[in-house]
């Protein structure tokens, strides 16, 4: 069985709704739609107060290349455009839209029947890609078509696709493979066609039986999708660890990318995203949400329209528990601690995890006992103890030619740490700083 | 609005892994060899590991509280412990108290706390108090009681030990080798020498556990023998006459308890697997040359101080092999 | 005997050759440096601070040698004294400078700022920064991790556990601007310290609108602009929301004191108003 070739952890899977299936969540009273849903400039608003909007308007067109536009997930009157408390506690622009009934653009083909053929050419496929707002569904949310548009000098060998979900607990794509397989697969060779290239692997942990059976046998129709069921281990849903375990290439030290080794690598959700954009015309405005955690009465998968807030999520599957400690944004290891629960789903918003206040209250750090285990843990083959010693003395010289911008803040040495020590906390701090320093440099030049 | 919530970076789950589970762990793999001691020595040995551990506890929270004035003490975390059964496993069974008491001020009050306590010592404290010991009392550390004496502390009756007879042999006693106890014997445990590092076999037992429990990696511990057997293998054959066989250096004195729970100590071993191979080679290879060439009989111990010495270089220079560094396909 | 004759021989031996190789590599390798410079670093205070802009005290001492002039530089530990001692030895004029002190421009004490929810990572400001808005529902505000404590050389500032706000220690405070560098948040500000230590400014850096801060805190500036226009010497600029008292052109009259519906602006150091005791702050 395939798996990445250094470090890695196993944290228990948890995977509490993995038998549920999807279910439709019910229409917000009031959608917000934040401008900065992506990596990249945030949306410019096309609507003012007043307007009326329907499912699927765009209100907010992308502000650069590296940038995405947002759509309006219910129809209504634009209430105000005004700033919104995200999950991180600060206030971004958002567009408020008072919801109305349920009318859709008549451009979408709502009927549920698959569409197979794909007769557009491969610059119409990013075209329309790129006007439906697409941006990775796997929580980054870099704008798709940026990576479908492989830099001059570079090209695109194989389509990857993740379907591995290593994190705990979120179980929105394996739900997602199971009920929209076919989708997923047209989606998956559009992609193919979209970057010229006939070879597609969907990795698949060994944890979803079910998925990797259901795919593969789908998969037998589509020429060159292949999938490839990977051993379980965390972070396999990293991009360069997937790529290292499916195609045995490992992406050298950044600036380099995915594609400097050929590989474009997409999320299962981002198939199924394309493929709505593509054969339905239909744009990003609405997503798959694992909502769970031990406590919660009923964890479950949710179809959520984007601007929904999480709190109507959270009371649809049970309420929160008297003794929530912690609500996270995304899945335990690499999700965001939502300061408040009114935020609104966003376009990568994989999963809400409630965690009770015990399990939620880190253990106090003890000091380092230099057992080693962060380095072997480590994926990307640094030593996290030494990145966190000299990130918290601010010797940003050193951190940097040990290579913390190589990190990718998975987790696993904190997770593995038997000193509790907040090691990643650390490093986040110096990977900031150092970037800084590098573009500052890079700026200079 | 239930409570306010927690707001912390990820990951917001940890494995659960923590410093007391690797020290109980330890004291656990620890626990054969012990019952060895005692099946050997009988009493000597229970006396002289309840005062060593009993000694390092008591100095670890003295220390703590009086000196450093820290608020939290550090006792439960079960380092003292280790490092007090350890001391106790490098010292014969006949020692008398007082002296234990001094290894253990030493191991705890010089080689760890004065550096700042657990993680921040430099030499691995059960060492550094053995080797106080031998060269401020040779004699009495020096004098192996023969096993099987069970009711006697101090009024025993001692022997040469193997690697003294090893010595011999290097030194021109061509009679020396044929009186070493055969290979299964050493092994077992059946010969004389310090409490712990006597069995062999119990001492297999406890890597088996340690590795079993991801405690240790194999890296240290395999590259030391390794590099033993085979130094001292290659000396044997080129004359067999004056060099011990392998065997006999790998079961005798203190190498299988250096190189399973010395060597292996997280604080003052090296932190990537090439630079614990490099360090478990040296100290093979430093072991050897000690045994044969050098004035005392037993190198273990000195080699590995003088690689915990060489540990923070090794870590400057070692690092793990980073993502990306691998060649295409 | 014989033994300690060699001993001293070979010893007195070694030393002497070593004697002889040092002396030549000295005068080999001997580097010019201005004598004066290491005059001006002797009466530098030597605590490397860096608050002169100049890495360390032998590094402003050279930079004091070879500039010709004294305008402009200033060594902020050592203050006016400092520099008329630097001046004297290399025969300049020591340049004008005003003494400066920090100020903490943020007054979200536990009481006018309440927690909305609990920060459980590292106590760093810079690391609670980089997560999230903080603890209050001000995102502007003091974290209350302390960097700018440890930051602080000279052991000036102090976390009140009360408030949860660092506190300024004016006679112990250098103004090295250590802690300036160490907030994430740019709270705090080194002023001039003003006659008799007077000065008046705003303690608040918050520049959401003035419903979202006065809802976050009851202490915040919520740029309604009345101080702008009580101000008469036009000290006071109203830039995203907040207000700005301008060091140099403030009169300290304390208008806008009393102006402000907030209690936002603080003056600090003045005699209790003969009226009603004002709560003034350090």
């Amino acid at each position: 069985m395939k798996t990445f070739r250094i470090g890695g952890v196993h944290p228990a899977e948890n995977k509490l709704s993995a038998g549920k299936a999807i279910r439709v969540a019910e229409l917000p009273k009031q959608a917000v739609f934040p401008l900065s849903q992506h990596i990249g400039a945030p949306a410019v608003p096309v609507v003012k107060k007043g307007d009326a909007v329907k499912v699927g308007t765009k209100i907010a067109e992308a502000g650069g290349f590296v940038s995405a536009a947002v759509f309006s997930s219910v129809s209504g009157k634009v209430n105000k455009i005004d700033n919104v408390v995200d999950a991180s506690g600060y206030r971004k622009p958002a567009i408020f839209i008072d919801v109305e009934g349920d009318e859709w653009e008549d451009s979408i083909d709502r009927t549920p029947s698959l569409v197979r053929e794909c007769r557009f050419s491969p610059e119409e496929i990013v075209a329309k890609i790129k006007d439906a707002g697409v941006v990775g569904m796997g929580g980054a949310c870099f704008p798709t078509h940026v990576k479908l548009t492989p830099p001059p000098g570079c090209k695109a060998e194989c389509v990857i696709i993740n379907g591995v979900e290593c994190e705990p607990y979120l179980t929105a794509d394996h739900r997602l493979m199971l009920e929209k397989t076919e989708e997923i697969l047209v989606g998956v060779s559009i992609l193919m066609k979209a970057v010229k290239v006939d070879k597609a692997y969907i990795g698949i942990e060994n944890n979803k039986p079910d998925a990797i059976r259901l795919m593969a046998e789908k998969a037998s129709a589509y020429p060159g999708i292949e999938v490839v069921p990977l051993k379980v281990k965390y972070p396999q849903g990293g991009e360069k660890q997937l790529i290292d375990a499916i195609i045995r290439r490992q992406v050298p030290a950044p600036p380099a990318i995915p594609i400097n080794v050929g590989a474009v690598v997409q999320n299962v959700g981002t198939a199924f995203a394309v493929y709505e954009a593509v054969q339905k015309n239909k744009p990003l405005f609405e997503r798959v949400v694992t909502v769970t955690g031990k406590s919660l009465a009923e964890p479950s998968n949710f179809l959520a329209r984007m601007g929904t807030p999480m709190s109507q999520l959270i009371d649809a599957a049970g309420g929160l528990p008297e003794d929530t400690g912690k609500v996270v944004g995304g899945g335990p290891m690499m999700g965001k601690a939502l300061a408040t629960v009114d935020v609104p789903v966003c376009k990568g918003s994989s999963g809400i995890l409630v965690i009770n206040e015990k399990e939620a209250k880190r253990t106090a750090p003890q000091p380092c006992i230099r057992c080693a285990k962060c380095v072997s843990v480590c994926p990307m083959g640094l030593e996290p103890y030494l990145l966190a010693t000299c990130s918290a003395h601010g010797d940003w010289e050193r951190v940097e030619h040990e290579m913390i911008m190589s990190c990718i803040e998975c987790g696993s040495c904190q997770f593995t740490c038997p000193s509790h020590r907040p090691m990643l906390d650390y490093i986040r701090l110096g990977k900031g700083k150092v970037g800084g320093i590098i573009r500052a440099r890079n700026a200079k030049k | 609005m239930v409570n306010k919530l927690i707001v912390s970076l990820s990951p917001h789950v940890h494995g659960g892994d923590s410093v007391q589970k690797n020290m109980y762990g330890v004291l656990i793999a620890l626990v054969p060899a012990l019952l060895v001691s005692f099946y050997m020595f009988g009493l000597g040995a229970a006396i002289v590991t309840l005062t060593s551990v009993a000694a390092c506890v008591f100095f670890e929270w003295a220390i703590t509280k009086f000196i450093l004035k820290r608020e939290r003490s550090t006792i439960m975390d079960g380092s003292a412990a280790v490092t007090g059964i350890l001391l106790a496993f490098n010292l014969p069974s006949n020692i008398p108290l007082w002296i234990i008491v001094i290894g253990a001020l030493v191991a705890i009050g010089v080689a760890k706390m004065t550096f700042g306590g657990l993680g921040c010592n430099p030499f691995n404290p059960a060492l550094a108090g053995r080797i106080f010991l031998l060269i401020s009392f040779p004699v009495q550390m020096t004098s192996w009681p023969v096993p099987g004496q069970l009711a006697s502390y101090t009024d025993v009756e001692t022997a040469a030990t193997p690697l003294a007879l090893m010595k011999q042999a290097v030194h021109g006693n061509a009679d020396a080798l044929n009186q070493l106890p055969g290979s299964f014997d050493l092994f077992l445990g059946n010969n004389p020498g310090c409490i712990g590092e006597i069995s062999a076999l119990a001492l297999l037992l406890g890597l088996v556990y340690m590795l079993w429990k991801k405690i240790i990696s194999w890296h240290i511990p395999v590259s030391i023998l390794a590099t033993v057997f085979v130094f001292a293998g290659l000396m044997h054959l080129a004359n067999p006459e004056v060099y011990a066989s392998p065997f006999a250096h790998l079961f005798t004195g203190g190498l299988m308890l250096g190189a399973i729970f010395m060597a292996t100590d997280y604080v003052t071993s090296p932190m990537t697997h090439k630079g614990m191979v490099i360090y478990g080679v040296a100290i093979g290879f430093l072991t050897v040359v000690i045994r044969v060439f050098g004035s005392y009989p037993e190198g273990m111990s000195f080699a590995i101080f003088i690689m915990n010495a060489f540990t923070p270089l090794i870590n400057t220079f070692c690092k793990p092999k980073r993502f990306g560094e691998v060649v295409k396909k | 005997m014989n033994l300690i004759l060699v001993a001293v021989i070979s010893l007195g031996a070694i030393g002497l050759v070593s004697a002889v190789i040092l002396y030549f590599a000295s005068k080999k390798f001997a580097v010019y440096e201005d004598p004066r410079i290491g005059k001006v670093a002797e009466v530098l205070p030597q605590a490397n601070c860096g608050g002169c802009g100049y890495p360390g005290c032998s590094g402003f001492a050279s930079a004091c040698v070879k500039a010709g002039s004294l305008e402009g530089k200033l060594c902020p530990v050592g203050g006016q004294a400092t520099m008329e001692k630097v001046a004297a030895i290399l025969g300049l004029a020591a340049g004008a400078a005003e003494p400066k002190v920090a100020v903490v421009r943020c007054n979200g004490t536990c009481a006018n700022r309440p927690k909305l929810t609990v920060y459980d990572s590292v106590r760093s400001c810079a690391v609670a920064n980089s997560t999230y808005g903080g603890e209050t529902g001000c995102t502007f505000g003091c974290l209350g991790c302390g960097d700018c404590v440890s930051a602080c050389q000279f052991g000036a500032i102090r976390m009140n556990p009360e408030t949860g706000l660092p506190e300024v220690d004016e006679a112990k405070c250098t103004a090295c601007g250590a802690c300036v560098k160490a907030c994430p948040r740019n709270i705090i500000e080194l002023r001039p310290k003003g006659k008799n230590s007077r000065r008046v400014y705003v303690q608040c850096v918050n520049k959401d609108k003035g419903a979202v801060a006065r809802k976050v805190c009851t202490a915040a500036c919520i740029g309604c602009g009345k101080c702008v226009k009580v101000c008469p010497f036009e000290a006071i600029t109203l830039e995203n929301n907040l207000a700005y008292i301008d060091p140099a052109k403030c009169k300290l009259c304390r208008k806008c004191e009393t102006e402000c519906p907030q209690g936002a602006i603080v003056a600090a150091n003045f005699p209790p108003r003969k009226a009603k005791a004002e709560e003034t702050s350090n």
